[in-house]
């Protein structure tokens, strides 16, 4: 008994980062009906952020050495997070405007200018050895120069560009934005794993019945609700949420009403950006994970499955779909079959899509001819 | 009998034309350029059955490395585990001569493809039921399983891998044979697809599928032998790698290696099969040759994946095939250009 329900609050903790990364990925696909490969790798940036913020760009002090530095460090937290949410939310914006909106709207300038300097760096940074003695503004300023020179080339493979109906399209643009964070992740972070020194006071309090509970995993939860509280709100309350949910409903009705939607569609992404950061910057800083570029792509396949799980749309099915795929998958790791904890997800999802492809809250749409 | 002769003379003509190309190459290429074409040729059989899945059916399927582990897997297992014990009872597959190597090679080709096809069925047979994203994330997720699977049967070396298969194909010089002989047979039987009242079904799916339906086609039917068969062509594709390669462990079958499959059938033109099979020679040979690249050469391949979709959503060649009447029509044109005054 004490240990199901040990597992159920390991559950719970889980659970609540899956919730709020499906958030993200039921927002986006709730308004245009795209899977957001590259979600997974936002919340890695989110992890990121939390780790360079804990350990270079605030002035965290170690709790084992100033024991007294609990309170400022708690402060210091809030803006990590702060940090993080806001960083990642202008990511989600930036994804948004040159991968997915060229999807819909077709190719436009400043968007080959765009590709062209993302090709146009790393290609620089191939004949870095040539030049690494001049400096780095010169190295970027190179890559600039190198990035304009590649535009013409995006442009003329764009020259016929026919927009594509298909969302399969959209789904391999999505594959390949995630595999470009991942990727340039590897390059701007390494591919060592980082670790976080213990920076936030850490209680363990027993319940009784002798569950333990700590108190980085009551901060997950607690931050986690109010998150998914203030973000119901949004979108329950204010002008810009009524403007995503009509879209969500007709995204044609919604530009006849005079709804800008592209801007609404770059808020979503934004939110949905800033939810992930938030829980990668909790991961980062209060659970001992290994943070390495390639750890937000599991974790968002599972809260893809929990959105999925939940009802694609629905957000308070992506609450509790996040929720059941945390419990489900800690009690799969605490049972016999533990090393089948990965594919648990993937079981779930297939049998889901088969029994209630709608999910467990969305509504089911026919079909038309 | 004309029909017969000419259909038996090209397949002859096919197998000693690769016979001497395999003699020729690999007494002449470097054995490291050697190897990369033999990758090459795995690449363009995963990319080529692929393509019957994603470019002429229509699906969309995103986990391909599954029946692709699941050919080499079983067909390793068969050389490695179960074939010791029937050699007792047929001295004929004796390893180490021509006949018994060829023999147990031709068996684990036809037990991998066989298990590809059964594991292409269990996943099909579901799955297939749904449609456009969600079928690409269900392969995806069933593909993981796959490797999860087999990342936990001890018996063929779980997570270490399964290593110390004889090398049936690396070993002689027909390598090139036996890897491209299976590149020549799942283009053959693309290409025939594409001209008989069957593959026209097939393309009818990728059209339209409620019109498809309408029409009397039985579309479950069709999406499910496409699967199968494409699996079971991976699973083959599977069997000459761990049979060339003499080791295979779970991470080479990830999820990444679905990807690129998929990025290469993508990228040539979901539908064009030469463009899958230059897509698929492109991006196994160019990583190879740009190795000084290093860490920026998937920076720039992911990058150039997204400037195609956002640019040419429809691959590089589209629907459109390179084939001799293309060069032809080329070539009429440039003669055009040339009479005019």
């Amino acid at each position: 008994m004490q240990q199901i329900a040990q597992q159920l609050i390991y559950g719970i903790q889980l659970g609540s980062l899956y919730a709020l990364i499906a958030l993200g990925y039921t927002m986006v696909y709730g308004v245009l009906r795209l899977i957001n490969f590259a979600h997974g790798d936002v919340y890695m940036v989110g992890a990121f952020v939390g780790f360079y913020a804990c350990t270079r760009w605030l002035p965290f002090k170690d709790l084992a050495v100033h024991p007294e530095a609990a309170g400022a460090n708690i402060a210091l937290a809030v803006v990590a997070l702060l940090l993080a949410m806001a960083i990642c939310s202008a990511m989600g914006v930036v994804i948004e405007r040159f991968a997915y909106r060229p999807l819909r709207n077709g190719l436009q300038k400043a968007d080959a200018h765009f590709w062209g300097l993302v090709l146009g760096f790393p290609i620089t940074g191939l004949f870095m050895p040539v030049f690494a003695g001049w400096g780095p503004l010169v190295a970027v300023a190179v890559g600039i120069g190198v990035g304009f020179a590649m535009r013409p080339l995006v442009a003329w493979l764009a020259r016929r560009v026919k927009l594509s109906e298909s969302r399969l399209n959209a789904l391999i643009t999505a594959i390949g934005v995630s595999l470009l964070l991942e990727n340039g992740g590897l390059l701007v972070f390494g591919a060592n794993p980082n670790f976080i020194p213990n920076i936030l006071p850490e209680h363990t309090y027993t319940l009784p019945g002798g569950v333990m509970v700590g108190s980085s995993q009551l901060t997950i939860l607690g931050v986690s609700l109010f998150l998914m509280l203030s973000l119901r709100y949004i979108v329950m309350c204010t002008r810009p949420g009524k403007a995503m949910r009509a879209i969500s409903h007709d995204i044609e009705a919604a530009k006849l009403m005079g709804i800008d939607t592209d801007r609404v569609i770059a808020f979503t992404f934004a939110l949905g950006g800033s939810l992930a950061g938030a829980g990668g910057a909790m991961v980062a800083a209060l659970t001992h994970v290994k943070i390495t570029p390639l750890f937000g792509l599991l974790p968002g396949l599972k809260a893809f499955v929990a959105a999925v799980l939940g009802g694609a749309g629905s957000l308070p099915g992506a609450m509790v779909g996040g929720l059941l795929m945390g419990s489900a998958e800690s009690f799969v790791a605490g049972s016999s079959l533990s090393m089948f904890r990965d594919a648990i997800a993937f079981c779930v999802l297939i049998i889901i899509l088969l029994v209630r492809p709608a999910g467990l809250m969305g509504r089911h749409v026919p079909e038309k001819v | 009998m004309r029909w017969l002769a000419l259909r038996t003379g090209s397949v002859v003509a096919c197998i000693a034309a690769l016979a001497i190309a395999s003699k020729l190459l690999s007494a002449n290429l470097d054995t490291y350029v050697f190897l990369v074409v033999i990758q090459c040729g795995v690449a363009m059989t995963l990319a080529a059955s692929l393509n019957l899945i994603n470019g002429i059916t229509g699906q969309f399927s995103i986990g391909h490395a599954g029946f692709y582990a699941v050919g080499a897997y079983v067909g390793a297992a068969w050389t490695v585990l179960w074939q010791p014990i029937a050699v007792r009872h047929l001295p004929v597959l004796q390893l180490g001569t021509p006949v018994g190597d060829t023999l147990t090679l031709l068996i684990a080709v036809v037990v991998g493809a066989a298990a590809a096809a059964v594991a292409g069925v269990v996943v099909g047979m579901p799955s297939l039921r749904l449609r456009g994203d969600y079928l690409a994330i269900v392969t995806l997720g069933f593909g993981e399983v796959i490797r999860v699977v087999i990342l936990n049967i001890d018996a063929v070396g779980g997570a270490r891998g399964l290593t110390g298969i004889p090398t049936l194909v690396g070993s002689g010089d027909l390598a090139f044979f036996w890897v491209f002989g299976l590149v020549v047979a799942v283009v053959a039987l693309s290409r025939n697809l594409m001209r008989t009242t069957r593959g026209l079904t097939w393309l009818a799916v990728r059209e339209d599928e409620i019109a498809a339906d309408a029409m009397g086609v039985d579309t479950t039917r069709v999406k499910v032998t496409a699967f199968v068969v494409g699996s079971a062509f991976a699973g083959v594709a599977g069997v000459m790698y761990a049979h060339y390669f003499t080791s295979i462990s779970p991470d080479v079958f990830g999820m990444d290696m679905s990807i690129i499959i998929t990025t290469m059938v993508v990228l040539g033109g979901t539908g064009s099969v030469s463009g899958s099979l230059l897509a698929a020679i492109v991006l196994t040979a160019l990583p190879e040759f740009l190795r000084f690249m290093q860490d920026y050469r998937m920076v720039i391949f992911s990058t150039m994946l997204v400037v195609v979709m956002l640019t040419r959503p429809q691959g590089m060649f589209g629907h459109g095939e390179i084939s001799f009447s293309t060069l032809k029509r080329l070539r009429r044109r440039r003669s055009a250009g040339v009479a005019e005054p």
